[in-house]
Order: structure tokens, then sequence, then C-alpha cells
């Protein structure tokens, strides 16, 4: 096989096929091409050359049940939470935008502390990031916006690495959002992302001092690591719950639901690898 | 012949002040006020300067028995210092209150401001009239316009028969305007936060104007956020109306505070600094329901004024 000149940059750069993906959702934003919460159509433009290369060439990622997403109207993707920086929400956009069943522009709860870092906080609110304040998750659920929130918080993303696809506490807010708002939970799973980079302690008294919610040691590296998404199929809960404890037993459903999805995409995973050992034999 | 009807107009050196004056002198008898400056607004319109804290005000509602007050004077964080503000915006509404019931003026409208909101990393988007007003955790020098508001609201639920309503614009824009980011905008070069663009949203005088004037003419008693529901990133703003942008440090904000202590640009206030980072977006659908208002002027009505004058 002839081996392709096309460079990293030129990967990034391919300015036509991104215009020609960004152009199929629907557009909401106003007349600077921004929204309410920041999102821009031109840095989102920009930000998916980037993911592109990323999700294409880097992690190489695989998406399954791409057609349980809506098509429109409300939604919220439930996903696991790995890999100490953002990626996996990333991903998760980038396979929602390019779905070909139904592309969405979704948007993504983060940490509150982010908006207070330079460029950070507005390069994240550009392309889809949203605080995790439940009044914008109302909102946006309002508006019939698809909604990525990571239940775990920071308890999953910056996980020690010994306690890989091992789901931590879940919130329950978001439970309370999908029952209030009548919105369908897409469980999500997310496989691959644990192994790229790789926390083998929490500093807390330093996350103190540097009014971080956490501090990881990690081996400085991002390990490639193939990716796997699976979509899982839509959860619908009503709003009739009288107590904190049922409301629980509904957001283990949805864990459940999860802990299945990485079952079978560890599953897939570890039939890939058995498959590329036997070619090479 | 029916008499019109009567209106005291404060903070008439204003240029919205002039604008609401010169839309509504057909059909109203307009008293103007300044504490700055006896205004000459053609004939109809008879101008006083006075201060509301001095006994003379009274004299005003002595002599005229108005029909409505539309209250648009506040001395602005720019000018004088804060105890005088303080007296002059808090101390003062409350005077013009406690005349507006005892000369029996059945409807009163208060502009604030969406400062009173607070900037704050944690802000959700669209802060609805309900949102905890925060401004005062900030910064001392907002707290004149947060306490104007908690007055108005005490005085709003403990005498309905003042009619009043209270009216938050976002930032306000176009000709005359004197604010600290229109006058950015019309800065040849102005002070950006490295690494910070907030969300902002603005509303040209003319709409503005047209708000003031329905919400008068409409009558219905409340505090309402102004506001389209149209944004553009603050750096973005300054780029589009035709400015350079200076980038001022951000990091750390004691560093951000003590050149702005320093510069000491009418522009770049230190109390100001969170308006520089984080957004303040406000949600203006409830009085766009309620008064049927919709802003005629675009953002970039708005930006090609400013790009004219450069």
């Amino acid at each position: 096989m002839a081996k392709s000149n096309t460079s990293i940059i030129d990967k990034i750069l391919n300015r036509n096929e991104m215009d020609d993906i960004v152009n199929v959702f629907p557009n909401k934003v106003g007349s600077q091409g921004y929204d309410a919460w920041g999102f821009n159509m031109k840095n989102m433009k920009n930000n998916m050359r980037f993911t592109k290369y990323l999700y294409d060439s880097f992690y190489k990622v695989e998406a399954f049940g791409l057609e349980n997403i809506p098509k429109e109207g409300r939604c919220l993707i439930i996903p696991n939470h790995s890999g100490q920086l953002p990626f996996d929400g990333m991903l998760i956009g980038y396979a929602l935008l390019t779905n070909q069943y139904a592309p969405r522009a979704p948007k993504a709860m983060v940490e509150r502390f982010l908006p207070t870092v330079p460029f950070i906080g507005n390069w994240l609110s550009s392309v889809g990031a949203v605080i995790g304040d439940p009044i914008n998750c109302e909102r946006m659920l309002d508006n019939e916006e698809a909604v990525v929130v990571f239940p775990e918080g920071v308890r999953g993303s910056n996980k020690l690495y010994k306690l890989k696809y091992q789901l931590q506490r879940f919130g329950s807010g978001f439970m309370h959002l999908a029952m209030k708002h009548n919105a369908p939970i897409i469980p999500v799973a997310v496989i691959g992302m644990e192994e790229t980079i790789r926390s083998y302690a929490d500093l807390k008294p330093l996350a103190k001092v540097l009014g971080m919610p956490v501090a990881p040691i990690v081996i400085p590296w991002v390990f490639p690591s193939k990716v796997y998404l699976y979509f899982g199929k839509p959860m619908y809960f009503k709003n009739d719950v009288h107590k904190e404890s049922d409301v629980k037993e509904r957001v283990d459903e949805v864990k459940a639901a999860i802990n299945k999805l990485i079952s079978t995409g560890l599953e897939k995973r570890n039939a890939d690898i058995a498959d590329k050992k036997n070619e090479k034999k | 012949m029916e008499q019109k009807k009567k209106i005291l107009v404060t903070g008439a050196a204003g240029a919205l002040a002039k604008k609401v004056i010169d839309k509504l002198k057909k059909d109203y008898k307009i008293i103007a006020i300044d504490f700055r400056t006896k205004v000459d607004l053609g004939i109809p319109v008879e101008s006083y300067k006075v201060d509301f804290n001095k006994r003379i005000f009274e004299d005003v509602f002595r002599e005229h028995q108005f029909d409505a007050i539309i209250h648009l004077g506040r001395i602005s964080a720019q000018e004088l210092n804060r105890f005088t503000r303080y007296n002059a915006n808090v101390i003062g509404t409350k005077k013009l209150f406690d005349l507006a019931r005892k000369y029996n003026v059945p409807q009163t409208l208060v502009m604030s401001t969406y400062f009173v909101y607070g900037a704050s990393p944690y802000n959700p988007s669209l802060l609805d009239e309900t949102t905890p007003l925060k401004a005062s955790e900030l910064t001392m020098d907002l707290v004149d316009s947060v306490e104007l508001e908690n007055l108005s609201s005490i005085y709003l639920y403990k005498h309905p028969e003042l009619h009043i309503t209270v009216l938050r614009p976002c930032n306000i824009a176009g000709p005359g305007v004197r604010n600290t980011f229109s006058l950015l905008l019309s800065e040849k070069r102005s002070p950006v936060l490295w690494g910070f663009s907030p969300l902002m949203q603005f509303i040209h005088i003319d709409d503005m104007r047209d708000a003031i004037c329905t919400a008068f003419e409409k009558n219905i008693p409340g505090v309402y956020n102004v506001a389209p529901d149209d944004y553009i990133g603050f750096q973005d703003a300054i780029k589009i109306a035709g400015s350079q942008r200076i980038q001022i440090p951000s990091v750390p904000p004691s560093l951000t505070e003590g050149i702005a202590r320093f510069l000491k640009w009418k522009s770049f206030p230190p109390y100001l600094i969170n308006y520089f980072k984080y957004p303040v977006i406000i949600d203006g659908s409830l009085f766009a329901k309620t008064f049927g208002f919709k802003p005629k002027k675009t953002l970039e009505d708005i930006f090609t004024y400013y790009r004219s004058l450069k």
C-alpha cells in the first residue's frame, strides 16, 4: 500500500471537508455566530479540524449505536468519564457532529472552575462546553438540545489507573433533570481513554493550594490507544418519584446500562486485539 | 380639550433621557430635571437643575401634579465618589419614592443595570429576574446599584399604588452613550484581558428608548431584564467596532487590579475587572413577552456606528 504524503497539519487543516460537515447541522446561533452559552460556529469549525485528527488518526475511534441518538429534541448523553483530560467529551461530541443518522452539535457540562482559566474557559465554551450548573442544563433541554453530562465528574476523569473501567459515584442531578424535563437518557461507554493518560496518585494538599479539584501524578505521555464509543438505547423515566432513594435506584439503572456497554466494548476490544495477533502470526 | 398627562423625567442631561423626552414630548407634558445642569430641551419641555436630596426638590412636586415619573437619573460609578453616589442614587431615589407617595403619583419607572447580577465564573447563562443580585459581593463600588434595586423592590411590593417598573438593561450602546463598555467600543485602543473574552449583549440606545416608552405606556409593574437574544464575545466586539485591543495580563488577579489602578482609565475601572472576564448574560424574554418588545437594531448596526467614529 502506498504511503500517504498527507502531513498531520494537512489533516488538521482540511477546511473544505469541515465546512461540509458543519453546514449540515441545525444552526441555532445569533447574528455573530454565538449562542447564549458562548458556543461559536467559527471556533467550533477550527476545533473540529483538530478533533477530526484525534478521532480518525490518533485514537482511531469506532462508534457503535449512533442510531440511538434522537434525530432532534432534548436528550441527555450520559457516559463514563476517563482519561484525566476532557478528550472523551471531545470524541463523543465529534461522533455526534458527524453522526450519519442525524448530526447534532451537543453541549457538554464541565467543571465550574474552568471559566477562571485564561484561554481554556473561552475555548471550551466556544466549542460547546457549559459550566455544570443545573440552571444551564435546564435551559438547554428546554431549548431542545443534546446535553452531555458526566455524572462522575472529576471522580471519574481523574481516578487512579488501577480503578480503570470501575464506575465511580454518580451524582443524581442528571436524573432529576431527565425526569423533570422529560428528556431521554442515552447511556454511553467510552473504552480506551483510561489507558491514554495514567494517574498513579492524587496530591490532595497540592490541589487545595492550587484551588483545583485534583492534582494527579501522571506519566507525562499520552499512550496511543484505540477508542470505542458505545451509545446505548434511550432510557425514559417518568417524573413520579416520591423520595431521593427512588432517584438513586434509577441512577443505578443507568449505571448498570453503562457497565453493560463497557463490558461489550471491552470484549470487542479484546477480540480485535486477538484478531490482530492472529493476523501477525 | 383633554389635558396632556404630566411626566417627570430625571437624568435629563443623559443621551438616553433626551431620546425618551424627544419621543414622548408630543403626547405628554414633560418636566425634565438633572442634578448636573439645567438642560435646554426646547420650548415644550420645562427643565430644572435640582438635587434630589435638597428640600427644594419637593417644590417640583408642589408645582406639578405628575401622572408618572421616569427615573433615569443615576450617577454612574465613573462619576464622583462612592459616598456621594450612594447618597444620590439610593437616598435620592428613596426621597423620590416618598414624594411620589405624598403627591399621589400613580406610576414610576426606574432604570437599573445588568451589573447588579455581578460577573462571576459560576453564573449560569440567561439569568432571569429572580436571580440573586451578587454585584455587591464583588465590589463596594456597585453597592449603590444593588441597593437602588432593593429599595425599588421594597416600594414595588409595599406600595403597589406607585406602580413601579424596574428595567435592567444589558449594555446600552450607540450615539451619545457614555457607559464603560460603549466607551470601549468608541475608543481607538481598548483594554481587554489576556485570555478572556466574555460573552456580552448590547442594545442600541434607540431600542432602549423604545423599551422605556413601551414599558411606560403599558404600565405593567414588575422587574424586567431588557436584552436582545443575540450575543458576541467581548474581544470580537472590540475588533468588529474597529478598535485595537490592548491585552492586559489577567493572572494573577492582583496584577490586573494593580494595572487598572495605575492606568486610571475611565473605561477600565478596577471594580469592573470581573466584567472583562466572566459573562453576565441576561434573559430578556419576560420583557419581550410582556410588552411585545423586539429590538429593531442589530449588533451589526451598533458596530457600524462605532466603526464610523474611527
